[in-house]
């Protein structure tokens, strides 16, 4: 056998480190029943592999060794630190001395990541402590790093952290994956994370950045996690394979500039189409299952715009046929306005503005943009000028994010124009 | 674990329909009887309707008294349960079991147990 160089030796540490800690971080938790003293637990096994791999080698189930060496570095902590506190807590630290070899088998870490996505994403958290706390334990981000991709200061960022992991410790939210009964509703909690997540860094919601790729990446990765975790789970696939048609499009979809660029300009040869294929394959698997919903079929609405060789040959009745299941299953004026404006590409112009109006009149959506640059759009491309520019105005008072508000910019000054 | 369960609705026994406050009372005495056997039961009972409540503060060693109750709101707190769980999601499951929770809402929160506390209120 060749021997290995030093820097392989610590480029191999490094890969294990990156494919091992969120599993192993996981488990401690169970273990030691706390984030905190599971973290220190984490920090001190991989300290202890930088010191004894070197010379002993890497040991064959490097997890196994990792969370073993964890859990005992964490109970000679607890006993130095017993001998000056009271013993009040000794009944709660139980479980981390009582050795159960089932406990290091991979089956059993594996669920331990799947309870600890449900306990961080659980429905008594807000939703702000549950994207903080699952983007920091179960991505490995650090605190500076949400902070950063949530604009918000990074003293926020740690509060949320804390309040959420005291709070699961004293209202006792367990480590647990919800009994079959309650999955559905929880798993729910979960996808909302995850698309968050997505959202977040797929369209910013303020500020210049369109895109903070990195968050994207982050939670499509944790999709896949959970679909490897529950692979039968219809629309965990259905998520999957929405984010991945929709990250498909991010070189087309801004110009280098950061505008910009609606999907019917987009140039197609820019899609990844890795991507597209991958996650047209996880919509038909998705639909094939009993029990999809939302997620799955805006993934099947994304997988027709994907199919389409050009825009203009998309397939609308097919959009809009989607649309009204969608409809029947999540009502939302969100969808009534998507819907609306696939009925305006089968059925002409007036046809959309005619169910916007509807919108409108009923007070649905009055704070989104979209709905007054949709409805700016018909105006336009009715010819009727001065409704079109009012309605842009509309919208851009509305609108956030920078490049949207470009984008109306100069639609209003091509129409001003004319 | 105890966890406290504050039951909260639009309206109280006292306010509602004859038939509906019997139908309603048939509820609790079926879920009553049914935490009990299955061990979650702890203490419970109805609260007179928020009329009969009064809000005290005591300031520089005098008692100044208010009709009502501390917050008024739509919904007002009617009875409370206190129950013995495993866990949150033990206690989750408990307490969508309450009648009143398909009216109008019940508030869950842990019940402090801890040796400061204890120790300071003189109990054990």
């Amino acid at each position: 056998m060749v021997e290995e160089s030093e820097q392989d030796f610590s480029k191999k540490l490094e890969q294990l480190y990156r494919n091992e800690f969120r599993r192993v971080l996981a488990t401690l938790i169970r273990l030691l029943g706390d984030f905190d003293q599971a973290e220190e637990a984490l920090h001190d096994a991989f300290k202890a592999a930088l010191e004894q791999w070197p010379q002993q080698g890497i040991p064959d189930n490097p997890r196994a060794w990792l969370v073993s060496v964890g859990r005992f570095k964490a109970i000679d902590k607890f006993r130095r630190d017993a001998r000056f506190d009271t013993f009040d807590e000794i009944p709660e630290q139980l479980d981390a001395f009582i050795v159960n070899p089932e406990d290091e088998q991979d089956e059993c870490l594996e669920d331990d990541q799947l309870r600890l996505i449900f306990t961080c994403c659980h429905p008594s958290l807000s939703v702000e402590a549950q994207v903080a706390l699952t983007l920091r334990e179960i991505c490995g981000l650090t605190t500076e790093e949400i902070a950063r991709a949530f604009l918000i200061a990074p003293k926020t960022a740690a509060q949320r952290i804390v309040r959420a992991k005291a709070k699961i410790r004293d209202a006792r939210i367990p480590y647990e994956v919800p009994a079959h009964e309650q999955l559905p509703e929880r798993l729910n909690s979960v996808l909302q994370v995850i698309y968050l997540v997505f959202n977040e860094g797929y369209s910013a919601s303020s500020g210049h950045a369109l895109t903070r790729h990195d968050l994207s990446a982050e939670a499509i990765r944790l999709g896949k996690l959970l679909m490897e975790l529950l692979p039968s789970e219809p629309e965990i696939l259905g998520i999957v394979a929405l984010m991945l048609l929709q990250d498909s499009r991010r070189a087309a979809r801004t110009t280098s500039e950061g505008d910009l660029i609606l999907l019917n300009e987009q140039d197609r040869t820019l899609w990844n189409w890795d991507q597209i294929s991958e996650g047209v394959t996880l919509v038909r698997r998705a639909l094939s299952l009993s029990g999809f919903g939302a997620y799955t079929l805006q993934a099947a609405i994304a997988a027709v715009h994907a199919e389409a060789p050009s825009a203009d040959k998309t397939d609308w009745r097919e959009i809009t046929g989607l649309y009204d299941v969608l409809l029947r299953i999540y009502p939302s004026p969100v969808v009534e306005l998507n819907r609306a404006v696939a009925i305006a590409m089968c059925d002409g112009p007036e046809a959309g503005l005619a169910l916007i109006e509807v919108l409108i009149s009923q007070g649905q959506l009055e704070d989104y943009h979209f709905l007054y640059a949709a409805q700016a759009d018909f105006h336009r491309r009715l010819g009727q000028t001065d409704q079109a520019i009012l309605a842009y105005q509309h919208a851009l008072k509305l609108a956030q994010q920078e490049p949207e508000r470009r984008f109306l910019q100069k639609r209003l000054a091509e129409l001003h124009n004319k | 674990m105890k966890y406290l369960c504050l039951i909260c609705a639009e309206k109280v026994m006292e306010q509602m329909p004859q038939a509906d406050a019997d139908e309603h009372y048939e509820e609790y005495r079926e879920f009553t009887s049914n935490i009990r056997k299955s061990g979650h039961f702890v203490d419970c009972n109805r609260l007179l309707p928020p009329s009969a409540a009064i809000t005290i503060r005591v300031r520089k060693g005098k008692i100044s008294s208010m009709d009502g109750p501390f917050v008024e709101t739509k919904e007002q707190l009617g009875g409370y349960y206190v129950i013995e769980a495993r866990d949150l999601n033990e206690a989750i499951q408990v307490a969508a079991k309450i009648p009143g929770a398909a009216r109008g809402c019940v508030e869950i929160r842990p019940i402090a147990n801890d040796a400061q506390t204890l120790d300071v209120l003189g109990l054990d």
